[in-house]
């Protein structure tokens, strides 16, 4: 078997991340169909504009979170796909070259869709265990009649056999599609450069670590997407959570922040890892030249420090605006909302914490690039 | 001057233990040029790892003027290769998203040296200098190699089989390149080669086998890469 169970396991992010997206969808939607349910006993007045206020904001969280954590769930899926074929494309090669055709090859990427199942069910229990509570706070003051937790057949399909079926199939038609290369491409060491580098490589009079930055961030642009991602992941949820006890209750608050950090921080790792991994026989041809672990570093680390911030930056921004709008249209006609103004202490607090985690994950990072061993140049 | 004493080293464990270097002393002196001949597997690229500080020896001792590397702790010894050591190796070890000048700025900015330029030059790859490796021959991307281990002035080049993926006729020119450089500059140069012709050009030969140093002779005259067989 080309790519095993073992192969999907590292996939842990996309599991990860799938199910928060399913945890939360679940959630919101399952709450969605219950209260639709009550909308005739819904007395007119202010409980109809609370009602018509729970089910835009179950509709808005749902597509805004879900559909966000779904694009990075596809990205995360496709970089991976990619990634393995390029750090194993001898073995590939060989395969092909004795005469499996690339869909025979690729039909074994199916193991991939495993990794979306584990976080979907994961995701989708996870909801029902907290449901009951959330409906709770959710109508805390009594304004809705009594909703109940019904389970909906159909939301399992959507949310655990759909994404598992349509992740397995998008793994095996990316996989044939990345495989459809020459045998001697894949069997070769490919010198090639890509036209994106040799374009910009502009920069012909800085130094060498300064180059190695430089082209390290142009290579692998899904990673800078990952990194900016994380920080964005991080702003946006902690800030949001910090007024979710004012705007929803705290229990979503606590969700959005444990959320934020868990996503954020698997992105992180995981864009990490594969930059160190990725340059493996670079920082130990650096360390048989006698680069020590801090130029090591820089040349391959630092440049993602700017991103990150950049991403909180953004995050941000964001955050505020959709709260603006929550608050503006969603709740617009509600009593008791408070009036939305950004939140300096917060942003600072959660900017404090990044700054922390971030340096932690680069500690960890450095004490990596440490530990390869200079002999991993001759390692093939 | 480098002292070799007593140099062991094993891989694996237990029963599946291999004892790759066993016991070897020797001596090279300061601006030497010398061959470690022998087969494959015979132990000569682990010495080579061993003495220019890529890999500890379990034990014995490696002593480059009066310093014992081994002994070393890894930050030091990541300092001792910056200051003393250039390589070359079969497969160049280029990296590959990076112009031939980069490349050879890997070194030349270990050493602040800025005149690498001249270095380039010195190899016949100024008309390259904004190529990447892709687009350059074995021969060419060897001569990088050997561009970006000279930029960083080092005392002693250690070279692993550097003609071995190269055809003959840029195999000797290679050699004529590091050879007429080590005639100018003086540096000690260290090479490891199966290639018994290639060791008439040494000034010192360490012949090994099986771990061991069988034999060490001095050439009384030195061939020049264009008069040796190949």
């Amino acid at each position: 078997m080309v790519v095993g169970i073992k192969d999907a396991a590292k996939l842990i992010g996309i599991s990860i991340i799938v199910c928060c997206a399913i945890l939360v969808c679940t959630m919101f939607l399952n709450f969605y169909f219950d209260i639709r349910q009550v909308e005739d006993q819904v007395p007119s007045g202010q409980a109809m504009i609370f009602y018509d206020a729970q089910v835009s904001t179950a509709k808005v969280v749902c597509f805004v979170t879900g559909g966000c954590l779904l694009i990075t769930s596809i990205v995360m899926l496709l970089f991976y796909i990619k990634h393995y074929i390029d750090t194993r494309k001898k073995e590939l090669g060989i395969l092909k070259a004795l005469g499996y055709s690339n869909l025979k090859i690729a039909k074994n990427f199916w193991v991939f869709g495993t990794s979306v199942f584990l976080g979907a069910v994961l995701g989708f229990s996870g909801a029902f265990i907290l449901m009951p509570k959330f409906y709770e706070l959710q109508n805390k003051d009594g304004i809705l009649p009594e909703i109940t937790v019904h389970f909906h057949p159909l939301l399992f399909l959507y949310f655990v056999i759909l994404p598992t079926a349509v992740f397995a199939v998008l793994a095996i038609f990316y996989a044939s599609l990345k495989l459809k290369r020459p045998v001697l491409t894949l069997l070769k060491d490919d010198l090639r450069i890509s036209a994106r580098i040799k374009k910009q490589e502009k920069d012909w009079d800085c130094t060498f670590t300064d180059g190695l930055k430089r082209n390290t961030l142009r290579a692998k642009k899904t990673l800078v997407f990952f990194t900016i991602f994380a920080s964005f992941c991080f702003s946006a949820m902690t800030q949001m959570s910090a007024r979710m006890k004012e705007l929803a209750s705290e229990m979503m608050g606590i969700m959005m922040l444990m959320i934020g950090i868990i996503l954020a921080c698997t992105t992180l790792f995981l864009a990490m890892t594969t930059v160190i991994k990725g340059n493996t026989k670079t920082i130990a041809m650096m360390r048989v030249f006698g680069y020590t672990q801090k130029e090591c570093c820089h040349a391959l680390l630092s440049g993602y420090r700017p991103l990150s911030y950049i991403g909180f930056a953004i995050g941000t921004i964001y955050q505020y605006m959709l709260l603006r709008i929550m608050v503006d249209i969603v709740f617009k006609d509600m009593d008791g909302i408070p009036v939305y103004e950004f939140d300096l202490p917060v942003m600072l607090i959660s900017l404090a914490f990044f700054a922390v985690i971030y340096e932690v994950v680069m500690y960890v990072y450095s004490e990596k690039i440490k530990k390869i061993p200079v002999k991993e140049i001759m390692i093939e | 001057m480098i002292e070799i004493k007593k140099i062991t080293k094993s891989y694996g464990n237990h029963e599946n233990k291999c004892q790759i270097l066993k016991g070897i002393t020797a001596r090279i002196d300061d601006g030497d040029f010398a061959v470690i001949l022998g087969a494959s597997g015979s132990g000569k690229s682990t010495f080579l790892n061993v003495i220019s500080g890529l890999e500890r020896p379990d034990s014995g001792s490696v002593i480059y003027d009066g310093s014992d590397i081994t002994k070393l702790s890894d930050s030091e010894l990541t300092a001792f290769r910056r200051k003393t050591v250039g390589f070359i190796f079969q497969q160049y070890y280029l990296l590959p998203d990076m112009s031939v000048e980069k490349n050879v700025r890997m070194g030349a900015d270990l050493a602040d040296h800025h005149d690498y330029r001249e270095i380039i030059r010195a190899v016949g790859l100024e008309e390259k200098l904004r190529k990447f490796p892709g687009e350059l021959s074995g021969g060419e991307q060897q001569r990088v190699s050997i561009a970006r281990a000279l930029a960083k002035k080092p005392k002693i080049l250690f070279l692993d089989e550097p003609t071995g993926a190269l055809d003959e006729s840029t195999g000797r020119q290679i050699l004529d390149y590091i050879c007429n450089l080590q005639k100018k500059d003086k540096f000690t140069v260290v090479m490891v080669t199966h290639n018994i012709n290639i060791a008439e050009m040494a000034n010192t030969v360490f012949k090994m086998n099986s771990g061991k140093i069988l034999q060490v002779y001095t050439n009384e005259t030195q061939k020049s890469a264009y008069e040796i067989g190949w």
